[in-house]
């Protein structure tokens, strides 16, 4: 229920961003009150929801937009990233002691799942670590506390200390330590009361244990439906016993668990391990990145914007291509700078206007009526796409090929290849912006301004074609 | 007269003087809950300046940081634009009256039929089940009321129906002990059905008044688990009809807007009738009251303010929040607008 609502929220806010390419300060604030309503719905703590919103606010503005994604898709994105920011960008291990005990303590309100919480530990701590972790049962307070305890232990295969319920939790926690000591436990779970985090008296107890246990780990277990109410506990907690890690339980249920970034971001510790069931292996290794999806409730539009991305990637990598393509001369350049010439009434002619062009050695060789013009495009449209695209292909096999398709004669091929890549180089120096090979090719008569603004308006005529052409071979596909 | 004018004739002085003991605990429980409303609305009208949208903005984060949940904040400041450009409110004063109306008018409106008292059954035992997530206080609660009625001289027998958790029934039992009540268990892992069967059974035969039905935690999201308390309830009703007169949520005051899924999910399944908030002592937020009745619609019954076996209350609403509001509505000298 809860997903849906923010989804759709979201989509809300997206469908009114959708047709602007670019995104202005208030379409930010627009899309930044959705998506702080959105947190809100999720339980994150009001203030830490000001700040955050305030940052990604401030980073949406003015960043370059990505092509294939909607200006509030984007913000989306800055979003998820900040939240995986704030939450710690990846998991964080448990504290371990130099020397063996590692004395972990379970501290929180009551009902968070404590002692839950500390038999999955244990049970996570002999599988993965191959530990001999023992108990110390310091809740006195609740009835059949420590039979509950005892009975998680069991099932995890640990021993308990406790000493009854007429005990202080102090003297327990004393004696407890010295048997793990004697009996070289590597690993000592503290399990103490509930309680409240105003409670001076009984927080004044856990200040009094920590202090005799000086535990390597003190983990502020946390029921994940929490609300508003999640950072007040969290700050308490840690500013009264400086906590070193939380666990979130009861994960499993339909919470989108706001309370986990208010805990992070208002205690700046890392959320260590979550609980995600009533079964005692149900104790998983928190992931920052993954909350963050859960947050916004919306896991698959995280993909899509991930897909969006990477379809972006290749957008630009295709432009990047194209430009490249632009810069190279193959036969469809050939024909289309034959068909221009055409037009313009056959090279001869164009030749002879130029002047000092008829003095160029070897010009009588060019042989450029509209008949040999023909020919060439006849022997041009005898080849392959991929030919025509990339000339280097072309082995003699091809070219006898071509000759009989063309119906011309192979050596006659052979020269308009040949002929070809001279203009091939002639066309890369020109783009380049580089007229020394031409100046020598016509003389001088084509330097001056004039002549550069002539070739720079040929060289731009044949860019606007190729761009043309490109993008009608992209259609065909 | 609306509950508006109560609230302001209660505040104006009319009001003798008559707080009980009993009022005076609940008073003391709620005490914080209270003071920190009133501190953060009054914050609010504090940094007023002028009514815009980042006014609205705050009022927003202000009801939302009480807990008045999250569809009613947006909805009292949604009509509180409407309202505002109604009236042309433009002073302090003006805006912070026009917000407690609405406050207080929709709490009213919501509220109506409401019966905040545990219904009893005119003959024969009173089966009272309590469901709720995982560590919310039932059996917590069921202690203290077992406690409770005992003094009031009814005949109480539990139900230890929570046969999941470690050591839930020993929990049960410490708690029948300390009430002076039997308590019906079973084995550990066995059919929670069976244990409410022999309960019901043993009610009705033995003439008890009051049967109090501990289930295990579940979150609301747990298909089969709902089921199984589908099936208590159905061997409850075979057995006497009318019963169970109550199904309570218990439900933890310091759970967020995630409390709306678990109503509505237990109240598919169990059809509750009423709501138990526990550790109310603890959570800073008495708006949580007003969302509950504004969304849930259901009635609060009892109240848990702490862990002695004497602190659970019946629930006034009204009483509750004649307190709540009762920094912001004696301060203000509004009376010539009207």
């Amino acid at each position: 229920m809860a997903f849906e609502g923010l989804t759709e929220r979201l989509q809300n806010a997206m469908s009114k961003l959708r047709r602007k390419g670019k995104i202005s300060e208030s379409d930010v604030k627009d899309a930044m009150r959705e998506i702080r309503l959105a947190l809100l719905e999720a339980d994150v703590n009001f203030g830490v929801v000001k700040d955050f919103v305030k940052t990604v606010r401030e980073r949406a503005v003015g960043t370059e937009v990505l092509d294939s994604l909607s200006p509030a898709q984007q913000i989306v994105k800055i979003v998820d990233e900040e939240l995986t920011k704030v939450m710690g960008e990846e998991a964080v291990p448990l504290n371990k002691s130099a020397h063996i005990p590692t004395i972990i303590m379970m501290v929180g309100l009551q009902g968070a799942g404590k002692t839950t919480t500390a038999a999955k530990l244990a049970g996570y701590l002999k599988k993965n670590d191959n530990a001999r972790p023992l108990f110390i049962a310091a809740d006195i307070y609740r009835p059949a506390a420590i039979d509950q305890l005892q009975t998680v232990a069991r099932q995890v295969d640990a021993p308990v200390f406790e000493m009854g319920t007429d005990t202080d939790p102090r003297e327990i926690v004393r004696q407890g330590l010295a048997k793990a000591a004697e009996d070289k436990n590597d690993y000592v779970i503290i399990d103490t009361a509930g309680r409240l985090q105003i409670d001076e008296k009984l927080m004044q107890e856990l200040q009094d244990i920590k202090e005799i246990a000086k535990p390597d780990e003190i983990l502020l277990t946390v029921d994940a439906m929490t609300g508003q109410n999640a950072a007040n506990v969290a700050k308490s907690f840690d500013e009264q016993l400086t906590i070193t890690g939380v666990v979130l339980t009861k994960l499993d249920g339909d919470t989108r668990g706001g309370a986990a970034l208010s805990i992070r971001a208002v205690t700046g510790k890392p959320i260590k391990f979550t609980g995600q069931g009533e079964k005692l292996t149900d104790l998983d290794v928190f992931h920052p990145d993954r909350m963050a999806n859960r947050i916004l409730g919306m896991g698959d539009m995280l993909t899509l914007i991930e897909k969006a991305q990477t379809d972006y990637d290749e957008k630009k990598a295709t432009a990047l291509a194209e430009k490249m393509q632009e810069n190279t001369f193959d036969f469809n350049d050939f024909i289309d700078q034959l068909d221009q010439v055409q037009n313009m009434g056959g090279v001869q002619d164009i030749m002879k206007m130029i002047p000092g062009m008829s003095k160029m050695p070897g010009i009588e060789n060019v042989q450029m009526g509209p008949k040999e013009m023909g020919h060439m495009k006849a022997v041009v449209y005898s080849m392959t796409p991929a030919e025509r695209t990339n000339p280097d292909i072309l082995n003699p096999s091809r070219r006898r090929r071509i000759a009989a398709g063309s119906g011309r004669s192979i050596q006659e091929v052979n020269r308009m290849i040949k002929q070809f890549n001279e203009s091939k180089k002639m066309m890369s120096k020109m783009s380049n912006g580089n007229f020394s090979g031409m100046d020598q090719m016509f003389g001088k008569g084509m330097s001056g301004r004039l002549g550069k603004m002539a070739m720079n308006s040929m060289v731009r005529k044949q860019k606007k074609n190729k761009r043309k052409q490109i993008k009608a071979l992209r259609r065909r596909k | 007269m609306g509950l508006f004018d109560r609230i302001k004739h209660a505040f104006t002085g009319n009001k003798p003087e008559e707080e009980t003991k009993t009022e005076a605990k609940y008073d003391k429980g709620l005490e914080k809950s209270r003071k920190t409303f009133g501190e953060r609305m009054n914050a609010l009208f504090a940094n007023f300046r002028s009514v815009d949208e980042d006014f609205f903005d705050d009022l927003e984060e202000t009801l939302i940081g009480a807990d008045v949940g999250f569809d009613m904040a947006v909805r009292i400041s949604d009509e509180l634009r409407e309202e505002v450009k109604l009236r042309n409110a433009k002073s302090q004063q003006e805006v912070a009256q026009t917000i407690v109306e609405k406050l207080v008018d929709i709490y009213d409106e919501e509220g109506k039929d409401e019966k905040n008292s545990i219904n009893f059954a005119p003959t024969g035992p009173t089966v009272i089940l309590f469901v709720g997530v995982n560590g919310a206080g039932k059996t917590t609660t069921i202690g203290k009321l077992a406690h409770q009625y005992q003094e009031d001289g009814k005949k109480v027998v539990l139900a230890a129906g929570d046969t999941f958790r470690a050591a839930a029934t020993e929990q049960l039992e410490v708690w029948g002990q300390r009430a002076g009540v039997p308590v019906v268990s079973g084995k550990a892992q066995s059919d929670p059905a069976a244990v409410v069967y022999d309960a019901v059974k043993k009610a009705k035969n033995e003439d008890f008044d009051v049967l109090l039905v501990d289930t295990a935690g579940r979150l609301q999201n747990k298909v089969n688990l709902m089921k199984e308390l589908e099936k208590i309830k159905r061997v409850i009703s075979r057995e006497i009809p009318d019963a169970p007169q109550e199904v309570l949520l218990v439900l933890d005051a310091t759970t967020g807007q995630n409390a709306l899924i678990q109503a509505k999910q237990f109240k598919e399944t169990t059809d509750v009738t009423g709501l138990v908030l526990t550790k109310l002592d603890g959570t800073a937020k008495g708006g949580i009251v007003l969302a509950i009745r504004n969304e849930l619609h259901l009635p609060v019954k009892l109240v848990g303010l702490g862990e002695q076996i004497d602190d659970l209350q019946a629930f006034d609403p009204n009483e509750f929040v004649y307190g709540l509001f009762k920094g912001l509505i004696t301060d203000e000298p509004a009376k010539e607008n009207e």
